[in-house]
């Protein structure tokens, strides 16, 4: 209890005393985000996409004679076009609005992020619209992921096999 | 003329000739669907963009409105107006269309009501015959610049607010039949230190009770004396706060009928719009619609509209900053038993 209003006086130091006071009644008033209903939905749907992907999977192995390791690739390519296909189409977003992080996580939620702004952009051109916005959304991941893959590249060296 | 600290009081009574809605296919879809008069089955109206999509809703209701008042659009002086988009493109854009002489006003979803306020002031003090006042808003070219693309699947909390997809208009004139706006009370900016975009109605409804209680303080009436007042888009998570406040404040709201455009919109149980309406065209497709058609009927004698506005940039909460709201209330009375 302490910590807690510990923690939001800090963050709310700008706020008067009104404002703080409302902010915890507004609180009160808000309906809670369903976060067990959403996690169950974000479990099954992101599994449903990863069977899905493993049944490529298998599909590129045993009727392609593809490997292992090759089948990611068309795998991958595949669920992407699903989920451009289904973005373009309008339902990605309903999917989505039921599914949460079920539908975002997985890598149809990032085709998912760089075709809706490459699509709602589209009425600014193709270099400036297009080109200037599909990773508005997506660029982040791409940063963010590389920064990580930096610092746990530097991790493994430090304390796992060194140079390889 | 000025009335207490903040309110107008229209002596002159102007009229307002004629009104005119122009809604999208989730709106038509809604429980007010049959009393708009444009119901579009595509939210992109044939248009390039969904920006080009709002300024034909907002030319078509503009229109539609002059039309109905039985007059063509040489005959307007001024249009007033005002939108979501970034320098009120839809607007100017649409009064370049018109040719009508344009005062853009920008007070985010309190724009209906705030130019209404500024036309019926124009007209009641002779500085011209007719006026018209218009918003639009497009769910999707808010959803563009405020938050994310359209398709983009992202899950919104059940406080979020769907932005409606239409255009109001309205013409006011210094004679002739219809519903008289009365009574004026300008909001002053109300901001109590919420951040979420996603929760625009607990952000709006301390503004929306401030300007309130400012209109029953300066005209010095109760709640009753209006057979119903309305808020603009509050939505359900707002609408509550918003009650809750009256009591604590003792004003007695409960004794008239205290609603919101946002829940008036849409049905909440059937339609995908979490906590229910928002945008400019929340109020303005519902007071220029539903509301008018009861005031002209007689059903409604005497209401007041508070058109809430959240004044927030995408810019300004990315940054941290808390959510500047308004409010602005506009008193129409039913033309029937004018006095």
């Amino acid at each position: 209890m302490d910590n807690d209003s510990k923690k939001s006086s800090k963050k709310d130091k700008k706020l008067t005393m009104t404002q703080q006071q409302y902010k915890q009644f507004a609180k009160s008033k808000e309906p809670p985000r369903p976060v067990l209903k959403n996690c169950a939905r974000a479990f099954f749907v992101g599994g449903f996409i990863c069977l899905i992907g493993q049944l490529l999977m298998e599909m590129f192995v045993h009727w392609f004679k593809f490997t292992e390791k090759t089948a990611s690739n068309p795998t991958v390519a595949v669920l992407i076009l699903i989920s451009v296909i289904l973005t373009c189409f309008g339902v990605y977003d309903k999917i989505a609005q039921w599914a949460g992080a079920g539908t975002s996580v997985p890598v149809t939620g990032f085709a998912n992020s760089m075709c809706s702004a490459a699509l709602e952009h589209k009425s600014e051109g193709l270099v400036l619209g297009v080109g200037g916005n599909m990773f508005k959304l997506a660029g982040s991941v791409i940063v963010f992921g590389t920064v990580a893959a930096f610092f746990i590249g530097i991790i493994h060296f430090l304390f796992g096999a060194g140079w390889k | 003329m000025l009335k207490g600290h903040q309110s107008w009081e229209f002596r002159n009574r102007p009229v307002i000739l004629g009104t005119a809605t122009a809604v999208g296919p989730e709106e038509g879809r809604g429980p007010l669907g049959d009393e708009f008069d444009i119901v579009h089955g595509d939210t992109l109206l044939e248009q390039k963009s969904w920006e080009q999509a709002e300024k034909m809703l907002l030319e078509e209701a503009a229109k539609l409105a002059i039309e109905k008042a039985g007059l063509t659009k040489e005959r307007i002086h001024f249009y007033i107006g005002g939108d979501l988009m970034n320098q009120i493109i839809s607007n100017s854009f649409a009064a370049r269309t018109l040719g009508i002489p344009y005062i853009g006003v920008f007070g985010a979803c309190s724009t209906s009501m705030e130019s209404l306020a500024l036309a019926a002031q124009l007209v009641d003090a002779g500085f011209a015959k007719y006026a018209v006042a218009a918003t639009c808003s497009h769910n999707s070219s808010a959803e563009k610049q405020f938050r994310y693309p359209t398709e983009y699947g992202s899950q919104k909390p059940p406080t979020a607010q769907y932005t409606v997809t239409g255009a109001g208009a309205a013409v006011v004139s210094r004679d002739g039949d219809g519903p008289v706006v009365t009574r004026a009370t300008i909001g002053r900016i109300v901001d109590m230190g919420i951040k979420d975009p996603f929760n625009m109605g607990a952000a709006m409804a301390p503004a929306a009770v401030d300007t309130i209680e400012a209109h029953l303080r300066d005209f010095a009436i109760q709640p009753e004396f209006y057979d119903l007042i309305v808020t603009g888009d509050l939505a359900k998570v707002g609408h509550a706060i918003a009650v809750d406040l009256f009591a604590k404040h003792n004003v007695p709201i409960e004794r008239t009928k205290f609603d919101d455009c946002g829940l008036m919109v849409y049905d909440l149980n059937k339609q995908p719009v979490q906590a229910g309406g928002s945008g400019c065209a929340c109020s303005a497709v519902v007071a220029y619609s539903h509301l008018m058609r009861k005031l002209r009927a007689g059903e409604l004698k005497r209401i007041l509209v508070v058109a809430t506005g959240a004044l927030l940039s995408p810019l300004s909460y990315q940054q941290g900053e808390t959510i500047p709201c308004i409010a602005h209330a506009v008193a129409i009375e039913s033309g029937v038993n004018a006095s």
